[in-house]
């Protein structure tokens, strides 16, 4: 990497994910310094700002299960010039998906009513509580999304190239190896 | 203490309410609420856990085999914890109650280098910053990136004592993150000499690494003594696993509690009945529940997981860097920070040193090079998995059919068991700080610096599922219907 240039602003979040998408970023390891020369972040579950900015790269791993993700997710898109889905979740919903084919209040019965270590059922019902979809939607079927990083999660070199990539101005290329879907 | 003081207010609607959302350096989803009267009182204080998986439902019939691979993915901080927990329950399912001595040390080296990366993940790139800024610090460089500007060697050892965990990791479970190295009645894989020898290599760095973040811990703790032996603490019960001579195991042993004074309530109990020890209420605003002990009942009964649970209410830590910090921690300030809230961080940091300490010994034994992978038995029709994760207990039990389907499961998560205390921990912090106060938002982290104690993961926590009563719609650009949302 070439240093100097002004630094791209980038925010990142998880929606309907497990992190498991950040900490492949993470798994960049003493790369990261080298990376901190030419990215700031603005939102970030790595940084204490709350609301996203204007920014150059917004990161989006997870895919949408209720309502708080649809507006988290429209706050990145209106905030980013290039979104980029990263990860199963995001991709295709991945594996909380799994639920889709269920309806569900059965989903609330077994968790909230029947558990055999639940003591005094009810389900929760607060105003503080986000609506849950009733299945759980890939980024894509709800804002455009620029570019599309599969894996669960892609490697940490994945990760690397695509933004190496991105921040020296190249259209990002994973070539064979680093594109992976396990 | 009054255990629902502050949790809910007389006519909300009248109360100016304050949200810190989304928690931040924390993993997972969450928000804090703050109901505040006309003189800035805190008359409420909640967290809430605001997203659900349901994971329990979605792996019933799934092949048993599949399980391990899919309930990690609840979390991509720990997810060896929930690959384990689930292997354990399935290896009473296949009958391999006792593995083999090469797949039980591979599957312990597994889970101590996940120790070690989530501990170290915890403390320097989300925690740190906290610590060695200020609470109230300025917002632009609370992070690991202002850590590495001003403490560039600090950020360095984080960065590679998480990077050593990972790569014990994939070396043992295949990759770094959602591995697949432990199946039902063993692992697939073994060590091969030269995967040996490079975590060899490294050992000795990370031992002397891990005992420099003790010493800045306990650094830290000199320097800030007033604030930090009372900072958001409270006497609480503990939940924790120890071994039948009640050294600390991370990996297997008995149910151990004790009360706030240490007096013991009960001990190496076998968790394959832990619904006889352990309970759980549901409360209508969050979708976590809470745990509590069936003796003492929702009210009293509430408990505290953890590194500082495990590192105060072990007899002895059986490695002795760490067992010598350990005494030190107990005897520090006349016992006052094993009893705080940010005594956490301290015990944390033991226990990392712990893991490397671990991770050298198990290196050193042939065991891990052998051929003998796998082990089965008389095939059972349930099991339950309980471990000591990084964040705490972590229960895994199952149910599965004559076809191999899973038809029942229930995950009791380490972060779910803190619920309760992390809840009165808020309350306390903003009785201690906020109440009356114009808030700013270097006072509203203080509330963030409480939950960040506890090393929450709040997508584990997450895993359940909940519906609340109205109707939205979901729209894409164009306004076509994408999905609707339903409240009961």
């Amino acid at each position: 990497m070439t240093t100097g240039a002004a630094k791209l602003r980038v925010a990142t979040t998880s929606l309907a994910g497990c992190f498991g998408c950040h900490m492949s970023l993470l798994d960049i390891d003493e790369r990261l310094f080298a990376l901190l020369e030419r990215i700031e972040f603005d939102r970030s579950p790595l940084t204490d700002i709350k609301r996203c900015g204007p920014c150059d790269i917004g990161i989006v791993e997870g895919g949408i299960c209720n309502a708080e993700n649809v507006h988290v997710l429209r706050e990145f898109r209106a905030n980013c010039r290039i979104l980029v889905a990263i990860g199963a979740c995001a991709v295709n919903g991945g594996l909380p998906a799994q639920r889709n084919h269920i309806d569900l209040g059965l989903c609330l019965q077994e968790v909230y009513l029947t558990e055999p270590s639940v003591a005094k059922g009810m389900i929760p019902s607060d105003p503080e509580l986000p609506l849950p979809l009733d299945n759980v939607h890939p980024l894509q079927e709800v804002v455009k999304v620029d570019y599309f990083i599969p894996g669960c999660p892609p490697s940490a070199d994945a990760i690397w190239k695509f933004l190496t990539d991105l921040i020296e101005g190249r259209t990002p290329k994973l070539g064979f190896g680093l594109i992976q879907y396990d | 203490m009054n255990t629902r003081a502050l949790e809910t207010a007389d006519q909300p609607e009248r109360l100016r309410r304050v949200v810190i959302e989304p928690l931040s350096r924390v993993e997972g989803h969450g928000k804090v609420t703050l109901l505040l009267d006309e003189d800035d009182h805190v008359r409420q204080a909640r967290l809430h856990i605001v997203e659900f998986r349901a994971f329990e439902k979605f792996i019933q019939g799934r092949p048993y085999w599949e399980v391990p691979v899919m309930v990690q993915r609840l979390c991509g901080i720990c997810p060896v914890s929930h690959h384990l927990a689930a292997c354990k329950a399935l290896d009473q399912v296949v009958g391999a109650t006792q593995l083999t001595p090469t797949a039980e040390k591979i599957r312990r080296l597994m889970h101590y280098g996940q120790i070690l990366q989530s501990h170290a993940l915890h403390f320097f790139h989300l925690s740190s910053p906290d610590l060695l800024f200020g609470f109230d610090s300025d917002l632009s460089r609370r992070n690991i990136v202002g850590i590495a500007a001003r403490y560039p060697e600090i950020a360095r050892q984080g960065v590679l004592l998480r990077k050593y965990g990972q790569e014990v990791i994939r070396h043992t479970a295949g990759k770094r993150i959602h591995g697949t190295g432990s199946v039902p009645g063993g692992v697939n894989k073994s060590l091969a000499r030269e995967e040996r020898d490079a975590l060899l290599a490294g050992i000795y760095q990370v031992i002397a690494w891990s005992r420099d973040a003790v010493r800045l811990v306990q650094r830290l703790f000199e320097e800030n003594l007033e604030t930090y032996r009372t900072f958001a603490s409270f006497p609480a019960h503990t939940l924790s696993l120890v071994r039948a001579d009640g050294a600390m195991d991370l990996y297997h042993g008995g149910l151990r509690a004790r009360d706030a004074t240490g007096k013991t309530l009960f001990d190496h109990a076998d968790y394959d009945r832990y619904w006889e020890q352990i309970s759980e209420e549901v409360k209508a605003w969050s979708y976590m529940k809470f745990p509590f002990l069936c003796a003492l009942g929702p009210e009293e009964g509430w408990y505290r997981v953890g590194p500082l649970t495990r590192v105060t209410r072990c007899d002895f830590i059986p490695t002795p860097l760490a067992d010598r910090e350990r005494r030190e921690f107990l005897a520090f300030d006349e016992g006052r920070a094993a009893a705080s809230t940010l005594g956490f961080h301290w015990a944390r940091m033991i226990e990392m040193l712990h893991a490397a300490e671990a991770i050298k010994d198990l290196l050193h034994d042939a065991d891990l090079l052998g051929s003998d992978l796998m082990a089965g038995g008389q095939r059972q029709a349930r099991g339950v998995g309980v471990i000591e994760a990084p964040r705490g207990t972590l229960i895994h039990h199952y149910r599965v059919d004559e076809d191999d389907l899973v038809v029942r499961a229930n995950l009791i998560v380490s972060t779910t068991h803190n619920n309760q205390a992390m809840n009165l921990a808020i309350r306390e912090v903003a009785r201690k700080y906020l109440d009356g106060r114009r808030l700013t938002e270097g006072l509203l982290n203080h509330i963030e610096v409480a939950i960040r104690a506890f090393d929450p993961c709040l997508s584990c926590a997450t895993h359940a599922m909940g519906k609340m009563p109205l109707a939205v719609e979901l729209l894409d650009a164009e306004g076509v219907q994408v999905d609707r949302l339903v409240r009961g």
